[in-house]
């Protein structure tokens, strides 16, 4: 390897490349999780009215469960409503005294899960239906300041992505051009030796073989210096600030998604890094070593 | 063996055709000498054979290969039927004398057991023996020529090609190479050499081919040669 420093450059590149790729998929995976986990707290609440017969709930609650986009209804009787009351609020002798001394003021109430957030008025309008709407004895809640907070991660989880993507194109390219220098720069210094080796009648796969192989070395060398590097980086993050979470992003849940998916990231990694070398070193191989005769 | 038939190659049209309508007809383990000024066609001739250029028009049939026929990826199969000795040797310098006439066989796939077995015996009949592991810087202009003659000949091809390989040499290395080469041509090789060493043309007294501004002046069995 005559070209050293072009070398060292191109790794470093595919490096940098990779880990950036490596990074964006754990990140995602994270905000993922951390929007299903807020998602997962949120419900509607339909109170019912204290006169409403139980075979009328319950049917409310089997017709419910057939609409689209609910994922899970779940019944609470007035005692289940005290006791999911107290639960809350056993840090607050206040507020539990304020409803223990009298009779149970709460409502018997239908927790619902929409499956998708955005698309809870099929739920709504059925909900204020009028024969749905007389069993109720307040106006549905929506969690809706929850909501609105939800939306917000959403939009920036969707914009982070964009940036992963974009940032991931341009690096690739980045680094697949500078490959692609390398392996022209080698086939440069080597010339004299190829002119002699085509002349001598070795095959075009024997002659571009070592340049496409050296690329691959590149390629897979990069992927594994790349999980090492997000790997030291967990390590430190976890060890040294003891810091669960950074933002939007869940250190703890993406360290632990790392380590649970470390071999298929490592093979995607390798996937990556074999590609970018392959494809660009192709190229150049394509161009710089003519077999075309005029 | 070789057929050329009215074969023409125009570099560039201002400057007129380097070669113009030559036929020449080669029989097989026949020593034929191409001589000729610089600039008379020789090399273009040469590179036409090893389909580094194709012609402009005519035909060109060598062991049976119709270059017309001849697919881009199929040129390394005939550069391999056919061995081809250069002026300036074209050895790899960081190899040494055995590796440099390994590679040719390695290049092809040739197996380990079978390269041992054969390079020595080349390099014995290239008068080589004892040299194996000298680099090509430490050997005369005439040792490194008949290493170039050894990688040409391992393979054992039926046509070698020799594009002026005493061009770079005195006299007396000159005749060593040209030795070798008359020894090939004993064992069944067609030889196909470029010169312009009037001495060796007369001396050798075999076919000669003598090209002017790319047309063939004359083509004389055993015949002599006059700058």
């Amino acid at each position: 390897m005559r070209n050293l420093s072009l070398a060292v450059a191109a790794m470093a590149v595919m490096v940098v490349t990779l880990t950036i790729v490596l990074f964006s998929v754990i990140t995602n995976a994270s905000f993922v999780n951390t929007i299903a986990q807020i998602t997962d707290k949120i419900d509607i609440s339909v109170y019912l009215k204290d006169d409403v017969p139980a075979a009328r709930s319950t049917q409310l609650v089997s017709q419910l469960k057939h609409l689209s986009n609910v994922k899970q209804v779940t019944y609470l009787s007035k005692d289940d409503a005290l006791k999911r009351y107290e639960r809350q609020n056993a840090d607050n002798p206040q507020l539990l005294a304020a409803i223990s001394s009298t009779a149970n003021p709460l409502p018997a109430t239908i927790l619902i899960k929409p499956t998708d957030l955005n698309e809870i008025k099929d739920i709504k309008s059925y909900l204020s239906r009028p024969e749905v709407k007389q069993l109720q004895s307040d106006d549905p809640s929506y969690s809706g300041d929850r909501k609105a907070a939800i939306d917000k991660i959403t939009h920036a989880t969707n914009v982070l992505r964009q940036i992963g993507v974009v940032t991931v194109a341009v690096f690739s390219i980045i680094c697949a051009l500078i490959i692609f220098n390398t392996i022209q720069m080698a086939i440069f210094n080597r010339r004299d030796e190829i002119t002699i080796m085509r002349l001598l009648g070795a095959s075009t796969s024997y002659i571009r073989g070592p340049f496409v192989v050296e690329s691959l070395i590149y390629g897979v060398l990069s992927a594994i210096i790349s999980v090492l590097i997000i790997n030291s980086a967990f390590l430190a993050s976890s060890n040294a600030l003891q810091a669960s979470s950074l933002g939007l992003l869940d250190i703890n849940y993406a360290s632990t998604w790392f380590g649970n998916h470390f071999i298929s990231l490592l093979g995607l990694q390798l996937m990556v890094g074999i590609l970018i070398g392959t494809v660009s070193s192709t190229i150049a191989t394509r161009r710089y070593l003519k077999f075309k005769t005029k | 063996m070789i057929l050329l038939d009215r074969v023409s190659k125009t570099y560039n049209r201002a400057l007129g055709p380097s070669l113009d309508r030559i036929s020449i007809h080669v029989e097989p383990k026949e020593f034929v000498i191409v001589v000729g000024q610089s600039g008379a066609g020789k090399t273009t001739l040469l590179k036409l054979l090893t389909r580094e250029e194709r012609p402009t028009s005519g035909k060109i049939i060598i062991g049976g290969i119709d270059y017309d026929k001849l697919k881009d990826k199929d040129i390394p199969l005939l550069r391999r039927k056919i061995g081809v000795v250069f002026q300036d040797f074209k050895l790899l310098p960081n190899k040494t004398v055995y590796e440099n006439v390994a590679f040719a066989l390695e290049i092809v796939g040739v197996s380990n057991k079978e390269i041992k077995h054969t390079v020595p015996k080349v390099l014995d009949i290239v008068n080589l023996k004892g040299k194996e592991k000298r680099m090509p810087q430490e050997l005369s202009g005439g040792e490194r020529q008949r290493v170039a003659i050894a990688r040409a000949i391992v393979r054992q091809p039926r046509i070698l090609i020799a594009d002026e390989p005493t061009g770079n040499l005195d006299p007396k290395h000159a005749w060593d190479v040209i030795k070798v080469l008359e020894k090939i041509n004993r064992y069944g090789t067609t030889v196909l050499l470029t010169t312009h060493n009037q001495d060796i043309v007369n001396k050798l007294k075999r076919r000669v081919v003598t090209i002017e501004n790319g047309k063939i002046a004359s083509d004389r069995a055993g015949g002599g040669y006059k700058v």
